[in-house]
């Protein structure tokens, strides 16, 4: 029973984590899909709404590619700065980032894609600086829309199994998230433990999925 | 006010261009520009305020270069310091009547506070009999109420001329009469210079000092137009 809650708080901080991480990289990506002007603007959107439809396995096998000890960007996190990615929860938490990242940035694109521009440009007549017109006008009126993805991102990066098992695999109390640990009990036989866990993830998710609901556009008071 | 505008610009839209050259000089204190939709009137506005780059040519006012394609000038529109009437306001929905008008009195990365204090914005409050709808949002004002609001918010700035994009266009009939005799005694009031475009001719009644008809693109010359108070006929 005890892992049980060790699972669910692994889960909860390695989802956590990796849904603060794409806010900021969703938000950032959205905002640029939708108001810059650039080669390759149509494939970036394509390539990075990629994980959405591709096996978690095969998204697995790309980051140990990436981030393995061999790997290019691993070896020289390695080799720089002592990091290793593998068999770690920050492996998860990239893992899990990637998975859930098409549930931020799409809808991101979206939210900012339905603000009006020319109120934008009533805050540039008014003397507001750009950067100020983003965090003053453009985001407020895109939140919702946002925080809408970034809830079923949540839900999803707690719910990951696939890439998590290939990048960080199945430490209990280490990288052994909740998905995992269902998994792991149905494997060894352990019913009861696999009925708790099972519940609590069924629980956690209703939750995310009726809040994600609630603030979901079209029941913003917007004019 | 002194305004010197000599600016041209092609526009393409699939396989149509559209070529705006227009070129005046005015002191007057009450400009219309007249025409039908279409005719590069709000594209010239914009210009004025910095939300369209002209290809070329220059925009003056008051004697300081905004914009100048030749000298490589071209002023943000942060920087001209002229307040604009969008022709449905664009009012921000997220903020209150009194959050509104103090949008461009605050600096920073941060709204001003829905309780936030401000004399200039109680001041324009009170002028434009918003007090008591203070902390509204925009969605829930009328009309006449929400353009009152945005009149505020772009005076409150003290800017050196008001551009006003078709003011009365989303006004019921009657409550444009009201309107147009309000901003009339306003702008007589304040004297803040002002251009106005319309494609009404009661409007160019009312506010036109000096009428400049626009036509596809292209200004008749402005001495055509004069006397003030005579609807711009076709020789415009």
């Amino acid at each position: 029973m005890e892992s049980a809650w060790t699972a669910l708080a692994l889960s909860l901080k390695v989802a956590g984590c990796a849904t603060l991480l794409n806010l900021l990289l969703g938000v950032g990506v959205g905002f640029l899909l939708a108001r810059g002007r650039f080669v390759g603007r149509d494939l970036l959107d394509t390539v990075l709404t990629l994980p959405m439809v591709m096996p978690p396995t095969v998204l697995g096998f790309y980051l140990l590619v990436l981030v393995g000890r061999r790997g290019s960007l691993g070896a020289w996190l390695h080799d720089s700065f002592g990091i290793n990615l593998i068999f770690t929860w920050q492996g998860a938490v990239i893992a899990a980032s990637l998975v859930a990242f098409p549930l931020v940035f799409k809808p991101a694109r979206a939210a900012f894609e339905a603000v009006d521009g020319q109120l934008e440009q009533a805050a540039r007549v008014l003397g507001v600086s750009e950067a100020a017109i983003f965090f003053r006008v453009t985001l407020p009126l895109a939140w919702r829309g946002i925080l809408a993805g970034v809830l079923l991102a949540f839900a999803r990066a707690l719910g990951e199994f696939g890439a998590t098992l290939m990048v960080a695999g199945s430490i209990p109390g280490k990288t052994q998230t909740l998905s995992i640990a269902v998994y792991e009990a149905v494997q060894a036989g352990q019913d009861d433990v696999a009925n708790t866990l099972v519940l609590i993830t069924s629980v956690v998710c209703m939750v995310v999925l009726l809040a994600a609901g609630r603030l979901a556009p079209g029941r913003i008071a917007n004019q | 006010m002194q305004l010197d505008i000599d600016i041209r610009k092609t526009l393409h839209s699939g396989k149509r261009t559209f070529q705006l050259q227009v070129r005046f000089q005015s002191v007057s204190q009450r400009i219309v520009i007249f025409g039908p939709s279409g005719s590069g009137k709000s594209l010239t506005l914009k210009a004025i305020a910095g939300l369209m780059r002209p290809d070329h040519g220059h925009i003056r006012l008051d004697g300081e270069t905004l914009f100048d394609a030749g000298a490589g000038i071209d002023l943000a529109p942060q920087a001209r310091k002229v307040g604009y009437l969008f022709q449905d306001y664009a009012l921000f929905p997220h903020l209150s009547v009194r959050q509104n008008i103090g949008f461009g009195l605050k600096r920073g990365w941060f709204n001003p506070r829905a309780a936030e204090k401000s004399e200039a914005v109680d001041y324009w409050l009170e002028a434009l009999h918003l007090s008591h709808l203070a902390h509204q949002m925009p969605g829930e004002l009328s009309g006449g109420q929400r353009q009152r609001t945005a009149l505020a918010r772009a005076l409150v700035a003290e800017p050196r001329a008001l551009l006003l994009d078709e003011p009365f266009a989303a006004l019921d009939p009657l409550l444009r009469q009201r309107m147009r005799e309000e901003l009339d005694e306003l702008q007589r009031r304040l004297q803040v210079p002002m251009v106005l475009i319309t494609h009404d001719p009661e409007d160019v009644a009312v506010f036109g000092e000096q009428v400049l008809a626009l036509h596809d693109g292209m200004i008749a010359p402005a001495e055509a137009c004069q006397p003030p108070g005579v609807l711009p006929a076709r020789a415009c």
